[in-house]
């Protein structure tokens, strides 16, 4: 049953992605690439791999389906006739394609619980995570624990990816005297607006503060909670928003997050642990890792907040300025 | 025992109401009867799906979510409806009587 569903998952995948490559207008495709990511997430839900799924959910589906929306809104939403002629462009994919298939074969059977990743070291995560960080959710101990290093790297690259956009496009001015902008006409959405914004900012802190018992985390909480400020800024304007949270505000918040990351490794450092050894935080080992990964993990939704709503700011801050002129 | 077939068949009545709305989107001539079809559907089939499932829990935390999920839906679904369509209509859509009247002022013209 559930390979079927799987198969038929895959199918529509496969069609969404062949509409993609062929549709001219983008904006339909931006809707095709959130549905796209729709399928992903209920391909992982029947993977069982929920967090995963969450994360493509809110990410793949939510957030950058807004931002690729605030690009066209800068772009124009039809795609340019391309002259260049198609053969050579072909014969590059059909040939990548084709040593990729040919790299599958050698590929262990799908599932099959002798395979290489089901013997390195996950056994070792499942066994004996529950004595050395006790978490329920066995994903958050691996993310944020044993993985530590890598959810640092992931943290500093979103990041980096908010100071490239920053740089590139820079972030809208706050303005005392704002112009009304926003949906005036859509009373009915504005009022649902404010039913919703407070909600979603709740449900953000629920999943933030609920990753190590359940699905969810820093990644899923901060864009959560950027979506709930992006909804607010639809509905009433960016200047509204801007008056709210402030760009200043979001500069610091995104460098604090990384900071209070690298932080607790510097602390378990200097308290004569490796860095990212939250065993020596308290006097209990499995207490220092609780700490650790509640303050990391709070890092790592401090940064992806501050992050996906600065470059959100960015572009509609651009597309404003456009509307202006 | 009684509890597993209501739930088989609220579910069932819910994913008919799911197809006919997807029908609907695909046959009905112009965008808001298209609309039309996917959001009445769609408030019914979320009410009776997800009543469907609340009668499969055990009555614990799992309904709660259950039920704010279906709060949740019930509100933002046909306020998206909502905001669509009164955006095409903003946006100068006419409806399909409308644009047959324009039509005939035409040829009468």
């Amino acid at each position: 049953m559930t390979e079927l569903i799987d198969l038929v998952l895959l199918g529509m995948l496969a069609i969404t992605a062949l509409r993609i490559i062929f549709l001219k207008d983008l904006f339909a495709v931006v809707m095709l690439f959130g549905i796209y990511s729709f399928l992903s997430a209920l391909i992982f839900v029947n993977l069982d791999a929920v967090d995963v799924a969450f994360t493509e959910a809110s990410v793949g589906a939510g957030i950058s389906t807004v931002l690729m929306l605030g690009t066209l809104a800068l772009t124009g939403r039809k795609e340019k006739t391309n002259n260049h002629t198609t053969f050579l462009p072909l014969l590059v994919v059909v040939i990548t394609g084709a040593a990729l298939i040919y790299g599958t074969l050698d590929m262990p059977p799908f599932g099959d619980p002798d395979n290489p990743a089901q013997q390195h070291v996950a056994p070792r995560y499942i066994q004996d995570s529950p004595q050395e960080i006790g978490l329920p959710n066995m994903v958050t101990s691996v993310l944020a624990s044993y993985r530590g290093f890598d959810t640092l790297g992931e943290t500093a690259v979103v990041f980096a990816a908010a100071i490239g956009v920053l740089s590139l496009l820079g972030l809208p001015k706050h303005e005392k005297a704002a112009i009304e902008s926003g949906l005036k006409s859509h009373l009915v959405l504005r009022v649902v607006a404010k039913l919703i914004v407070p909600l979603t900012l709740l449900f953000a802190l629920y999943v933030q503060f609920h990753g190590d018992y359940g699905p969810g985390g820093g990644f899923q909480a901060g864009v959560i909670a950027a979506a709930a400020i992006i909804l607010y800024a639809l509905v009433f304007g960016l200047p509204m928003a801007t008056h709210v949270i402030q760009p200043t505000l979001l500069k610091a918040l995104a460098a604090i997050g990384v900071l209070i990351y690298a932080g607790t490794g510097f602390a378990s450092f200097f308290l004569g642990g490796n860095f990212l050894d939250y065993n020596v935080l308290a006097s209990d080992p499995v207490a220092g890792q609780h700490i650790g990964i509640i303050l990391i993990e709070l890092g790592v939704g401090v940064t992806v907040f501050a992050a996906m709503l600065s470059i959100f700011y960015a572009f509609a801050g651009q597309a404003e300025r456009a509307n202006i002129q | 025992m009684i509890l597993e077939s209501i739930s088989t068949i609220l579910l069932i009545l819910g994913a008919f109401f799911s197809l006919t709305g997807a029908i609907g989107l695909f046959r009905f001539p112009d965008f808001f009867t298209r609309v039309h079809a996917a959001s009445v559907t769609d408030s019914i089939a979320t009410i009776l799906i997800i009543f469907g499932l609340i009668l499969r829990t055990d009555f614990d935390l799992v309904t709660v979510k259950l039920l704010l999920i279906l709060v949740f839906l019930l509100f933002t679904s046909p306020t998206a409806s909502h905001a669509l369509a009164k955006s095409a209509r903003h946006g100068g859509l006419l409806t399909l009587p409308e644009i047959r009247a324009t039509k005939k002022e035409d040829c009468s013209s």
